[in-house]
């Protein structure tokens, strides 16, 4: 027995109910998928203005030619890519290991002031980004001067307070009984934290991993900011400029946002699991 | 004996202290830079007139401009609209597509939630280029074939006032609602069966199942969301500056487009900050409202 009853008497009456619920849970999921199958399919489309250009919602001929009219058009295309790959995966890196290596420490460790420096911590996430913007654009601009940088565009995030939550929560689920023996063993912190902590939380830092290099990638607002020649902008920053400097060309476009979005897909396709997990950790208990 | 563990403990973790601060060093440098620095120096500079070369001490006048302006009060009222229109109907949608998928087989609950959550996994900006063309004026625009499907005549979506804040509206509730979805279908998950049992026994509907079992098991789950919904929503900016750039005659200027706005279009950076921390005020006092009055019997 549940919310639902699934021993119905009338097995025809239990088919059709499903059989409901499956079809209005698809249609709406039609609608919500609707605007990624458009910007798959028109993408496919020939790279004509827009005012030659019909909407359909099935193309007549598929072609790759607006593909390459989007890396042809701008000699920054790949390294838009490049440069969004090497952020993401900066950011990602540094915020599994500097995350976790803190999120034990505030765990595990006594050590004077941990709750005092955790609570801090606690409160910097409910002040909204829009505080820091202006003097944090001032900082890493006037007066490190690294406008225009990976370093810029790396080191604000990292490590960020949300995962260094995630992995504080996490850590403080495994036994510490199995640290102290370590310890008697003779054990020091850091052989702790390499042998013991690191193979335990796996999965943790999987979600981190998997969550982080998203926001990494798909971080429209700082790269906008802190960047100001072409070279140097992420992906997302050069779609805008792309869309700007000609919003007639409507294949290239969808083109465009197809090819950014494309390596998140894939990602989330093939680690689906630790994407939905993810998305709980720290919303639902038990 | 529990005595003796804890003395135990205490000694061999005692010593620690040093590799702790060193476990967290990098951390704390990261917070102190980038976070604690400019939150601190958002209050300075909001008591300024900031220039690069020098700045001027002008006392609360960014605050008494921000509160005297127009615009600001329509950019609140604006964000309050906004917030009103997408957090509850996204609640709403996220709980009933939960409660749908709750009965099915297990592939098929994992399937709806991959499909619901995908649009989270595109960015922003890919998906604002998509709507802008969803939106697009013309005749042969999707929505404007849509509606005149219906027998609606042709619209300029986002380029008059009447219907651009409907547009991004709409916008956020086709794609906005995979994260709550599946945080509610964990939580629906978590609860007992036994309850369910103990309710048939005494021929409760599937109404009062909801009713009484449900709704006040997922009251965690809700104030949850709601909060960070809210939370989420004042601080809107990206599709705003994206797809209407705050217009048509500020229309859609959200209280985060305004800052950002006087910040980096105008560099009234003292402005700015002031307003900013006033939002962080508004944003403080909701949460703690809605934690007052409907989270007076949450246990957490």
């Amino acid at each position: 027995m549940a919310l639902f009853k699934q021993h119905a008497t009338h097995k025809s009456l239990l088919f059709m109910r499903n059989g409901i619920i499956v079809f209005v849970l698809l249609a709406f999921a039609l609608a919500t998928l609707f605007p990624i199958y458009f910007m798959v399919i028109s993408s496919f489309g020939d790279p004509v203005e827009a005012g030659a250009a019909s909407y359909t919602l099935w193309p007549s001929k598929f072609t790759l030619a607006s593909y390459r009219f989007f890396f042809d058009y701008s000699e920054y295309s790949y390294r838009w890519l490049g440069n969004s790959l090497i952020v993401a995966a900066c950011v990602t890196v540094s915020n599994v290991i500097f995350a976790s290596l803190a999120g034990y420490a505030f765990s595990k460790i006594r050590f004077k002031g941990r709750n005092v420096l955790f609570a801090m911590l606690l409160c910097a996430m409910m002040i909204p980004y829009q505080v820091t913007q202006v003097p944090l654009y001032i900082l890493i601009v006037n007066i490190f001067q690294m406008e225009n940088t990976y370093t810029a565009l790396i080191v604000p995030s990292l490590v960020t307070v949300y995962n260094i939550f995630l992995s504080k929560q996490f850590i403080s689920s495994i036994p510490t009984e199995i640290i102290e023996s370590a310890k008697v063993e003779g054990c020091s912190q850091l052989h702790i934290y390499f042998r013991i902590i690191l193979p335990l939380s796996k999965t943790v830092m999987a979600v981190m991993a998997i969550l982080t290099f998203m926001e990494s990638w798909n971080t429209f607002f700082w790269p906008f900011l802190v960047t100001n020649t072409m070279d140097m902008q992420t992906i997302q920053v050069g779609l805008k400029s792309f869309r700007f400097a000609n919003t007639t060309y409507f294949a290239p476009m969808m083109a465009g946002a197809t090819i950014s979005a494309v390596p998140m897909f894939i990602l989330f396709f093939s680690l689906q699991k630790y994407f939905l997990e993810g998305v709980t950790v720290g919303a639902v208990k038990g | 004996m529990a005595h003796l563990a804890k003395t135990i403990r205490k000694r061999m973790f005692g010593g620690d202290s040093a590799w702790a601060y060193a476990f967290i060093a990098v951390a704390l440098v990261v917070f102190a830079l980038f976070t604690a620095y400019p939150v601190i120096n958002a209050f300075m500079i909001s008591f300024q007139d900031y220039k690069p070369l020098g700045s001027t001490y002008i006392g609360i006048d960014n605050y008494i401009n921000s509160l005297n302006d127009a615009l600001f009060w329509k950019s609140v009222k604006n964000t309050i609209v906004y917030t009103v229109l997408t957090v509850p109907v996204s609640l709403l949608l996220s709980f009933a597509i939960a409660i749908l998928i709750l009965p099915l087989r297990k592939w098929m609950q994992t399937m709806f939630k991959a499909v619901y959550y995908l649009p989270a996994v595109a960015s922003g900006v890919a998906l604002s280029v998509v709507w802008l063309w969803i939106f697009d004026p013309l005749q042969s625009g999707i929505m404007n074939q849509l509606v005149g499907f219906f027998g609606g005549s042709n619209q300029n979506w986002l380029g008059t006032s009447a219907t651009s804040m409907f547009s991004l509206v709409f916008m956020a509730w086709l794609s906005s609602h995979g994260t709550s979805i599946i945080i509610y279908l964990a939580a629906l998950l978590g609860i007992d069966n036994s309850y369910y049992e103990a309710a048939e026994l005494d021929g409760a509907s599937f109404m009062q199942k909801i009713r009484f079992i449900v709704l006040p098991f997922l009251k965690p789950t809700t104030l949850f969301l709601l909060v960070t919904g809210i939370i989420g929503s004042f601080q809107v900016f990206q599709n705003a500056y994206l797809m209407t750039g705050g217009g048509p005659d500020n229309a859609t200027t959200m209280v985060g487009l305004l800052i950002f706005n006087n910040a980096f279009k105008y560099f009234e950076f003292g402005e700015a900050s002031a307003q900013a921390l006033v939002l962080t005020l508004i944003i403080a006092v909701i949460s703690f409202v809605q934690f007052k009055f409907l989270g007076n019997d949450v246990e957490y």
